[in-house]
């Protein structure tokens, strides 16, 4: 994967919207992250936020999963929960969006007291109430797919970065959810580490899973995106096809924020 | 020395230990405990009203001393009509006492956990409250063991104030059979000797859980 060829982002016809996002809005304290984002994703579509640090991307992630609590805009799952943050939102109809997606974090968040297959299986036994038998099934298959089922009995600590955020996503995928979303998933690894988690982001791309990639990997967002949503200031400034947003950009912000993370020095 | 006295001492001392204040110790351990979680609950919940009274209650079990504790259940209560037996005022008294110290170590052993671990059990779908006993409370319990054992030992001491009010346990012994012999002295050393072998024992039990509780970080 080099940044200057030319890499074609996934054909495919887009399927029926998924999730809807209308109007978010958040402030911390007098500080204005989210001025009023609006974000569609298409079910099989993998919309990556690109945007500098401080820009929100973040903020507009944790929103669509309730960690955040947006101050206004409604978050809507077709055929699913519709959450209008107006109003007092209460704590079920933020688990009814959460049971709707699952999140990848930057610092993994694994469970220090479980192990692997155990971090893996505690949704979907507890939260979910599945067989355990079969949660396990479940969970060594997905652990197998990333090649850690080897690790399934060790603990967190005994993993590398990059396998603990592989591990990070099978939790993820554990859950069976409608859409994933990642939070930076590579920002913490060491650089020789980043290859191997974006692999399996990628294959999961490629498997039609519906993502939200939050990512300064710009190279790898013109890859696997369908479409790039690039935000600055609590704004989106600009969106549309990958090849379009990151190498033609038609607003000076865009085009300036590419090219320093291409040439940063 | 009399070291006759001092064998034939020995074994109702010991009892004294075993059916006194290792019974005492425990119960009241386990119930402040109990009361310690709900109150350290309540100083976390974000609650104005929950987190004052719990404020309030932890201020003043600190800011008095246990013996004064102890006379207000055994000996003030009378006067307005409460009359408890000796073995369940210690309890009450002692309890009350440990979940004020308890509170505030589980409170912080609890604040301690990374916020990336609530937010995790979110994601998975998990309440607030299962969050709390499937994810943060195993954790923070790794972190509360040592304080805890500070507090537990310290308990199995200052049981010896239930000896005050009647109750039969490992002092009150010992001072039973000075009193009669008039070996002050030896026996006090005595007694002294049996809270230190069983608070070396628990010292020993807390490296254990300890460890147990170490498997899963790096050592």
């Amino acid at each position: 994967m080099s940044s200057t060829d030319p890499a074609p982002a996934r054909t495919q016809t887009p399927g029926e919207v998924l999730l809807s996002a209308t109007g978010l809005q958040k402030s911390f304290g007098s500080n204005t992250v989210l001025r009023s984002i609006d974000l569609t994703v298409r079910r099989g579509e993998v919309v990556a936020l690109v945007g500098p640090s401080g820009s929100g991307k973040t903020t507009v992630l944790r929103c669509l999963n309730g960690l955040e609590v947006p101050d206004g805009g409604t978050v809507a799952f077709a055929g699913g929960p519709s959450v209008d943050f107006g109003g007092a939102v209460s704590g079920r109809e933020l688990s009814a969006l959460r049971d709707h997606s699952a999140m990848v974090f930057q610092q993994y968040n694994l469970f220090p007291h479980r192990t692997v297959l155990e971090n893996v299986i505690e949704g979907p036994v507890q939260v979910q109430k599945r067989r355990r038998a079969e949660a396990v099934e479940d969970a060594e298959k997905l652990l197998d797919r990333v090649g850690l089922l080897a690790k399934k009995d060790q603990y967190p600590f005994e993993l590398s970065g990059g396998q603990q955020q592989r591990v990070g996503i099978v939790r993820a995928l554990a859950l069976r959810p409608d859409l994933l979303l990642f939070d930076e998933p590579t920002s913490a690894l060491d650089p020789e580490l980043v290859g191997e988690v974006l692999k399996v982001i990628k294959d999961l791309a490629e498997e039609d899973w519906t993502m939200v990639i939050v990512t300064h990997e710009l190279a790898f967002a013109r890859e696997v995106a369908d479409e790039v949503v690039f935000m600055d200031g609590g704004v989106v400034v600009e969106r549309g096809h990958p090849d379009q947003v990151l190498r033609n950009p038609r607003h000076e912000r865009t085009r300036r924020f590419v090219q320093r993370l291409l040439h940063p020095f | 020395m009399d070291w006759e006295l001092f064998r034939s001492s020995f074994w109702p001392i010991l009892r004294g230990g075993l059916t006194g204040t290792i019974p005492l110790t425990l119960v009241s351990f386990v119930v402040g405990l109990t009361l310690a979680l709900v109150l350290a609950l309540m100083r976390i919940s974000g609650k104005r009203l929950l987190s004052g009274i719990a404020r309030v209650y932890i201020s003043l079990v600190r800011g008095t001393p246990l013996l004064v504790q102890l006379f207000i259940v055994f000996y003030g209560l009378p006067s307005i009509g409460v009359v408890i037996p000796p073995w369940p005022s210690a309890v009450i008294a002692f309890s009350l006492n440990v979940a004020g110290y308890a509170a505030e170590i589980l409170r912080a052993a609890i604040l301690s956990v990374p916020k990336g671990q609530w937010e995790a059990g979110h994601t998975i779908g998990m309440s607030r409250q299962r969050t709390l006993r499937r994810i943060i409370l195993p954790q923070a319990a790794r972190v509360s063991v040592p304080p805890l054992s500070n507090t537990f030992i310290s308990l199995v001491k200052d049981t010896s104030l239930a000896s005050l009010i009647l109750v039969t346990e490992l002092f009150r012994e010992a001072e039973q059979i000075a009193a009669f012999s008039q070996e002050f002295m030896l026996l006090y050393i005595e007694a002294a000797l049996i809270y230190w072998v069983f608070c070396f024992v628990l010292a020993a039990g807390q490296g254990a859980i300890e460890k147990r509780l170490d498997r899963y970080v790096i050592h």
